[in-house]
């Protein structure tokens, strides 16, 4: 069966996958350093480049990449080097039943959803990894924080994701895309609306929450909080290593986006664009969605405070997860009784 | 019913975070007030403490700046000199010449208590704020140099008229 086409499929999807988050994490870098820059009241960088600063955050990576890569001798170097690996992989690895047009998907797995969230749960061991193996406080400490918020923020996440699934019927991310396309009546029109105007509003705002908080990024930032806790987890990387965190990070927040952006806001498609013209055209409407939601977390970045630890658990487990629970009996309400 | 208990009464969950959230975005179209400092130049208002200008002639060694800089940024050195007697057949006066003033602006904090505490008017703030180098050792004004500045130093304001 597995034939050299094979492989050659593999390496080339492979290629394009890292080429693609490579680009749009430097690219979310340098939104971040403008955005905030003028939502702060300055312009941000200027001379990188030559015009806007736009080669900034390839000015960082390779100033990264220069510094010597140390190991603390206390660390456990073997978990301590593959950390950062696995944090990467696992967020590459989500692009795998991301759709970006009908065609374009690396595999469309018929349990996508349990694949998506199970492996972007991996994200936590490798951070754990690095907290444990760094012999470092500060670490030890970012480390076992954002293991708690990891684990506190996953159960609304996949609460949230449950009510889409029971809404679309299927866990494949594809199927879940049609079934917002489908039309429906409402009052002798037929329309299609994705998830978000379908009665998933509650849904959505608990999912962009509980996936900032899983991204442990500003409001919800404990576990590399620079005044408490120096770095968090980061503290002792260094060299490629953090840049790969780094990087990383901002690869991460755009799968995030992309997953926001299919359960809830029709991923690739759009209203009144003719099924055979989303081929071509649905990467570029799921880069718009996940444009905007890149935005709106940049946005919060640079407007809320970081929370409390204990504000951060209550607020997941007295809040986002009863909600959420109650959320999915609505959702299954209205999918048994009205559709 | 005070002020205070007024304010919450009227308040609507998390509408400081939409406030905040406005405002962020109202700033991400203003233009930004930043000066590109190198090509364009700002011109600093009047009384701006950009630079601390010595009257060497005015400087009478006395010490006062040097002992409550803060920072012990001044360093001063100076000597006792014979003058001749003013009037024929008077007593020969020690005068104090100063030899060095240098002021290390790599440590000055631009608190002017210097400038307040001199009781001769020998020094004077001026505006001009164009004098970083490459070398540290190059921020130490001596003499000379803090002389060259009195010419940026604006004329004091006008006095009160009095009544």
């Amino acid at each position: 069966m597995i034939s050299g086409y094979f492989w050659i499929d593999v390496i080339l999807k492979v290629v394009f996958v890292l080429v693609a988050m490579i680009l749009m994490a430097l690219v979310a870098i340098y939104a971040e350093l403008k955005v905030m820059a003028h939502m702060q009241n300055r312009i941000g960088p200027y001379y990188a480049g030559g015009r806007w600063g736009w080669a900034q955050p390839l000015a960082d990576a390779v100033k990264f990449i220069q510094k010597e890569d140390l190991v603390p001798a206390g660390a456990d170097a073997v978990i301590f080097k593959s950390a950062p690996y696995i944090v990467v992989a696992a967020t590459v690895a989500t692009y795998v039943v991301i759709p970006f047009s009908p065609n374009l998907i690396a595999r469309d797995l018929d349990l996508g959803v349990f694949y998506l969230l199970a492996i972007s749960s991996l994200t936590t061991l490798g951070v754990l990894m690095a907290g444990w193996a760094s012999a470092n406080k500060y670490s030890l400490m970012g480390g076992l924080r954002a293991g708690a918020q990891l684990i506190a923020y996953e159960l609304p996440l996949v609460l949230t994701v449950v009510a889409v699934v029971v809404q679309a019927g299927t866990m494949s991310l594809v199927g879940i895309v049609e079934a917002q396309a489908a039309p429906i009546e409402i009052g002798g029109l037929s329309i299609s609306l994705p998830f978000l105007l379908k009665g998933q509003i509650v849904g959505f705002i608990i999912f962009l929450v509980a996936s900032i908080a899983e991204l442990s990024r500003i409001p919800f930032d404990m576990p590399i909080a620079e005044s408490e806790l120096t770095m968090g987890y980061l503290t002792e990387y260094s060299s490629l290593r953090f840049t790969m965190f780094f990087l990383g990070e901002y690869a991460a927040m755009i799968s995030m986006s992309a997953v926001a952006a299919t359960l809830f806001l029709g991923g690739y498609w759009f209203p009144f664009v003719p099924e055979s013209a989303l081929i071509y055209i649905g990467p570029l409407i799921l880069i718009a969605k996940i444009a905007g939601l890149v935005f709106l977390m940049l946005w919060l970045r640079s407007t809320w405070p970081r929370l409390r630890e204990d504000q951060l658990q209550d607020m997941a487990w007295r809040w986002l997860i009863p909600v959420s629970l109650a959320n999915i009996l609505v959702v299954a309400f209205f999918k048994v009784v009205v559709f | 019913m005070t002020q205070h208990q007024q304010d919450k009464s009227i308040r609507f969950p998390f509408t400081g975070l939409w406030k905040g959230m406005w405002f962020t975005f109202k700033y991400l179209f203003k233009p930004v007030p930043t000066v590109m400092y190198p090509q364009v130049q700002e011109i600093p208002v009047p009384r701006a403490r950009g630079v601390i200008a010595l009257d060497p002639e005015a400087c009478t060694v006395c010490m006062l700046c040097a002992r409550e800089c803060p920072d012990w940024c001044i360093y001063i050195e100076g000597h006792k000199e014979e003058q001749p007697p003013s009037k024929p057949g008077g007593r020969a006066r020690k005068r104090n010449e100063l030899d060095l003033f240098e002021i290390d602006y790599s440590l000055c904090m631009y608190c002017g208590i210097c400038v307040e505490v001199c009781p001769f008017d020998a020094l004077f703030w001026s505006p001009d704020y164009e004098y970083s180098s490459y070398d540290v050792a190059d921020l130490i004004h001596g003499k000379t140099r803090l002389k060259d500045w009195l010419k940026t130093v604006p004329e004091p304001p006008a006095l009160e008229p009095q009544e």
